[in-house]
């Protein structure tokens, strides 16, 4: 059908300024948008590092009151595991840091050096499987009945839970610009049928098929779209990379984690095309619903 | 096919008012040329929308082409009115765009390549005498002019039907006469013609033409006054 994408077809829904505000509304949806996916993929990736590095990390606790027979087990413990294959760094907490972190329960007067105090080994593995783990139990289980192998469960961390607080409110945003931009074509659609609706009745009357005629709406909003969201997406690229290069600075805790890789940079470019789309089919099927309702 | 058109008791009403048509009966001939007359605010444009399918009566059988136009489905709508060309009274030009896209307009609807339409919409131009105006918008133009490029662009898809509502009332009696030729020598290749006017004058001219007159929307039969009133349906 040759209301096609010819010049005289594009001309036949002549609104140049409704055009600049929709390509300027887009442009700042989309600007949002990415912005909240930018986030949402950065903090994909710091969860991901953070869950590896909590996964890859144990305590080997040995509760016992003998005070001798507890340190030969640690000492035993730290010597099975130094070297063990899988295992990427042994190391018996120092007992002042034990003191310090019991501390708050027990108080002052509870640090009384007969009280029997556990040791406790912080072991990094760089295998982090169940087997892997059940291995290292048996060892510390070997050296002494009282070992406890305590695997640190991610969702104990508060870093851990801030970090999902973040991805859903950064799909939360996501999902709320979605609704937004559609009901923006909506409307667009709507104010853009009572604005040509003389031309679409002539149209109707020489022959147009409501195809056609949504045809002329879905391909203007969806180049509005187009054009807005690539300058949106531009904008929040640059300052995604900005802000990277800001976090490479700081360079520490799990917010380092929170680097894009190039995949995400083309997942956020792809946004823009998508956004595009979804606001064709909206015009598409308000036009035609509405055109419908009409002789 | 002897009918194109067939009109059975048609009734039409505006909402909630009065009947603006009532009993209309009659059949149009495929191929014939006819007239419609009567009274400013009879019911002529009335008429004309229901056969050009703007509008669905409130009453009565519309056969056109040999179908029922009433209880055509919409979405068979377009196809049927790709096959009638219609001369609006107040013209319906597209505003924004040129004399000469506002005359491509039902070949590119039909989905005609570009390169096929420019050489019709010149000769259009050319036959309405406004070869020069092609760039022209509406707005621009005279009254007149508006009238041609809407008799233009309502035979340029060579329709079979062509209706034209009072399509002489802005020009000058010489130009009237030109497009009345152009109707006929539509008329001579095949396209059945229903031209609503008042002027006596045109309806004169055409000595072969059919007429009918409306009252009251109502189709009248004064005596005296009808040549070759078109065929009633007899119930
Ligand atoms: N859209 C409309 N709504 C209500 N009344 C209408 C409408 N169009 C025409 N009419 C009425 O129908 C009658 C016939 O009008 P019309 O068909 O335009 O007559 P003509 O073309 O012969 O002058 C007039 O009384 C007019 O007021
Ligand atoms: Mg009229």
């Amino acid at each position: 059908m040759a209301l096609g994408p010819s010049a005289p077809a594009r001309r036949l829904l002549d609104d140049n300024r409704r055009t600049l505000v929709m390509v300027w509304i887009m442009a700042i949806m989309i600007f949002l948008t990415v912005l909240a996916a930018g986030l949402g993929l950065g903090t994909v990736h710091a969860a991901t590092s953070l869950d590896n590095e909590l996964a890859g990390r144990l305590t080997v606790q040995v509760v016992e009151a003998d005070t001798a027979a507890r340190d030969a087990a640690t000492a035993a413990i730290l010597d099975r595991l130094e070297g063990f294959p899988g295992v990427k760094r042994v190391e018996q907490v120092p007992p002042e840091r034990l003191n310090a972190l019991l501390k708050p329960w027990l108080g002052e007067a509870g640090l009384d050096a007969d009280l029997p105090m556990p040791t406790m080994i912080d072991v990094d593995l760089s295998d982090a499987s169940d087997a892997m783990v059940a291995r290292i139990s048996a060892i510390a289980r070997q050296a002494s009945d009282h070992a406890v192998v305590d695997r640190h469960a991610t969702w104990l961390s508060p870093v851990r839970d801030f970090l999902t607080t973040l991805m859903l409110l950064a799909l939360a945003l996501i999902i709320l610009m979605l609704i937004a931009t559609g009901a923006v074509v909506l409307l667009a659609a709507r104010t853009g049928l009572d604005t040509h609706r003389d031309t679409i009745e002539v149209l109707h009357m020489l022959g147009s098929t409501d195809i056609q005629v949504a045809r002329l709406f879905q391909r203007r909003i969806a180049l509005e779209t187009l054009i807005g969201g690539v300058i949106g997406t531009l904008a929040a690229l640059a300052l995604c990379w900005f802000l990277q290069m800001r976090l490479a600075l700081l360079g520490s805790g799990a917010i380092s984690g929170m680097v894009l890789e190039p995949r995400d940079w083309l997942i956020l470019a792809a946004i823009p095309f998508l956004f595009a789309l979804l606001a064709m089919l909206a015009a598409r099927l308000s036009v035609q619903r509405a055109l419908g309702r009409t002789l | 096919m002897a009918n194109i058109v067939q009109f059975e008791n048609v009734g039409l009403r505006y909402g909630t008012g009065p009947e603006t048509l009532s009993d209309v009966s009659f059949t149009l001939a495929a191929g014939a040329f006819y007239f419609l007359t009567g009274a400013s605010g009879a019911g002529k444009t009335s008429l004309l929308k229901l056969l050009y399918l703007a509008r669905r009566p409130t009453r009565g059988v519309i056969r056109l082409f040999g179908e029922d136009a009433v209880t055509l489905p919409r979405k068979r709508l377009p196809g049927f009115r790709r096959r009638i060309g219609v001369v609006f009274q107040d013209f319906r030009l597209v505003p924004h765009l040129s004399a000469y896209d506002n005359i491509a307009l039902p070949l590119r609807i039909a989905g005609m390549p570009e390169s096929e339409i420019e050489a019709p919409v010149r000769e259009m131009l050319a036959w309405v005498g406004l070869t020069e105006r092609g760039r022209a918008k509406p707005p621009t133009l005279s009254g007149g002019e508006q009238q041609r490029i809407a008799i233009a662009r309502a035979v340029i898809g060579r329709p079979e039907i062509l209706v034209a509502d009072e399509p002489t009332g802005n020009v000058d009696p010489a130009m009237a006469e030109r497009l009345l030729h152009l109707f006929e020598s539509l008329n001579r290749l095949g396209t059945t013609i229903v031209v609503a006017t008042h002027d006596f004058h045109l309806i004169n001219r055409v000595g072969h033409a059919q007429m009918m007159r409306l009252d009251n929307g109502r189709i009248s039969d004064p005596t005296g006054l009808l040549r070759h009133p078109p065929r009633r349906v007899e119930e």
